[in-house]
């Protein structure tokens, strides 16, 4: 296969044409959500066109058509990410809805006083707080895998943090650090443990290949719109002995099999799982950018993304030196196109303010991971985040504005 | 004057770069604590009233943005010595000035009213176009306002 010509990739993308600011946008906030390519902005609209109604019970042609390009979505999901079975493919409206049907469903039935779960420091709040209300109710532990250096978890204690627990749940990426955890070792240890899998891959399905089978997780969670797919639709992957045991999580139409005065029974997985009318043009949306991400390749997605993080790497300290932090593994290979960065003296929202007036898009804040931004001793970091649309043009405009950001507030 | 230079005025630059107050007081002091949730900037309100509820001391802590930090200085340099009732004034005058819709060019200068009003707060005034940043620059007073409940309930 011949290399995939990215600089050509950003007139794919319409709003990657626009200004800010007078000056041309510089988009570095795609771990955040992504941009699409107007290949899915089509086939939604052709959707919507030609294709629409309500999936699952009509029979007149319209309801068959949207009900087929709903299910092959499913298969296209499923083909992408390595899953044995479709029907193990839930759509949900987002990642955070993916966990909290994990957690509220299986951890709900399997949890209670004496048993763990266990948790990581760099976790998303996703990954967190469903966690924490479930505990609220149920009166389980909550063991906190802790971060060692260069932005790495601690796997030394692992072993004891996982004896008796029954779920390990973790990001396969960090939002923040861009770390890329050690998901063979982490799932191995813990099936040795006895303990199920949950990964929250939100930061890697978007950015490098995906085999849930050759991953062995039990569950794995991510959302459409850091993939260039639409908001409002994410993904529940889980093993199908698993799923079939589970309560259903949402209840109301689509997801029964019968309903009487009495109760009801529950449909079979994955339609017992997907209560109400789902978000059915979010999934062609989701299909054809799953076919975009195809077409170039996700190792050379993956390639790319390594070469473009260690040029800004490179450039910022050479530019900045001691006066820029990189938060996360040193090694751009050991990481996402992620990097969270503090500017002494400045702080993260006054740099992305300072960026916003040279049209560069980076993201202040915690990330919404505090337990983690309190381990590095932060309050806010100004996040850059690549996707396969950026190229070494947006790396030297995010080190020009941060340069210009520290001259503005040198005193 | 650029809207980012209307933003970070020299005067809100000095109060980040040296904040007036800064520092903690112990109980009986009252301490209230305020978070941005959107960027997670914090603030901590120490406040010491006197028995005819003069604000006789005000200490700021915690962390965040030049605009969350350079207002809470300015709020804590303009309360400091006035009763409850009179910050409270102050806190609706701020408040006001924080609402105002964009007036485009007539946002550059402060109003010689305002001034009188706010004084250095009136710098302030260049937020509004930032509408993310409003909350930066009220997290103070709300911390201020939470602090004030908390000597008021305690009685
Ligand atoms: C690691 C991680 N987990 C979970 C989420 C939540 O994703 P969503 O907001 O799409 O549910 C995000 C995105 O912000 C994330 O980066």
């Amino acid at each position: 296969m011949t290399t995939p010509d990215f600089a050509a990739l950003k007139k794919d993308f319409p709003i990657l044409q626009t200004e800010r600011h007078g000056k041309p946008l510089v988009f570095l906030d795609s771990a955040a959500s992504s941009q699409r390519p107007q290949q899915v902005l089509d086939a939604m609209d052709y959707a919507y066109t030609h294709a629409y109604a309500n999936v699952h019970r009509g029979v007149y042609g319209l309801a068959e058509a949207a009900t087929n390009a709903y299910e092959s979505a499913r298969l296209k999901v499923a083909r992408f990410i390595g899953a044995p079975d479709s029907s193990e493919v839930i759509f949900t409206k987002n990642a955070t809805e993916s966990l909290n049907l994990v957690a509220g469903s299986w951890g709900r039935a399997n949890l209670g006083p004496g048993d763990a779960v266990v948790l990581t420091m760099m976790e998303h709040h996703a990954n967190i707080v469903p966690w924490q209300m479930i505990q609220a109710e149920k009166g389980f532990e909550i063991r906190w895998i802790p971060l060692g250096d260069d932005g790495k978890l601690d796997l030394t204690e692992l072993d004891t943090l996982l004896d008796g627990a029954k779920l390990l749940s973790v990001a396969s990426m960090s939002n923040v650090l861009g770390t890329i955890n050690p998901l063979d070792q982490l799932i191995e240890a813990a099936h040795r443990a006895g303990a199920l899998v949950c990964v929250d891959a939100c930061q890697s399905v978007p950015h490098m290949e995906t085999n849930v089978a050759e991953m062995g997780a039990d569950f794995v969670a991510f959302s459409g719109h850091k993939m260039l797919g639409p908001s409002g639709i994410g993904v529940l992957w889980g093993r199908m002995e698993l799923l079939e045991q589970m309560p259903p999580f949402l209840g109301g139409g689509g997801m029964i099999s019968n309903v009487t005065t009495d109760g009801f029974m529950p449909d079979a997985v994955p339609s017992k799982f997907e209560a109400g009318t789902p978000p059915i043009v979010e999934a062609v949306g989701l299909g054809a950018a799953i076919d975009y991400l195809e077409s170039i390749g996700m190792d050379a997605i993956r390639q790319h993304e390594i070469e473009l993080t260690a040029y800004a790497m490179r450039a910022l300290s050479e530019r900045l030196g001691d006066s820029v932090t990189i938060h996360g593994p040193s090694e751009p290979s050991e990481r996402g196109g992620v990097l969270s960065i503090d500017l002494e003296g400045v702080h993260a929202h006054d740099v992305s303010q300072i960026l916003d007036s040279h049209g560069v898009a980076v993201r202040p804040g915690h990330h919404c991971a505090k337990p983690l931004m309190k381990e590095l001793g932060v309050n806010a970091t100004a996040r850059a985040s690549f996707y396969l649309y950026n190229d070494t043009s947006d790396a030297d405009a995010l080190v020009d504005a941060l340069a210009d950001a520290q001259s503005f507030f040198a005193p | 004057m650029s809207d980012l230079e209307d933003l970070y005025r020299e005067i809100i630059l000095d109060h980040y770069r040296s904040p007036r107050n800064s520092g903690e007081l112990e109980p009986p002091a009252h301490k209230a604590e305020g978070f941005n949730p959107l960027c997670g900037d914090e603030i901590v309100v120490y406040l010491q009233l006197d028995d005819d509820n003069t604000i006789a001391d005000i200490k700021i802590g915690g962390q965040g943005c030049s605009i969350s930090q350079s207002s809470a200085s300015m709020m804590s340099a303009a309360v400091k010595g006035k009763t409850v009732e009179q910050a409270q004034e102050l806190m609706g005058s701020f408040k006001g000035l924080m609402s105002i819709a964009d007036k485009g060019e007539e946002l550059a200068e402060p109003t010689p009213a305002e001034i009188r009003e706010l004084g250095d707060l009136a710098a302030l005034r260049g937020v509004v176009k930032f509408p993310t940043r409003i909350k930066c620059a009220t997290l103070a007073w709300n911390t201020l306002d939470q602090a004030i409940s908390e000597t008021q309930s305690a009685d």
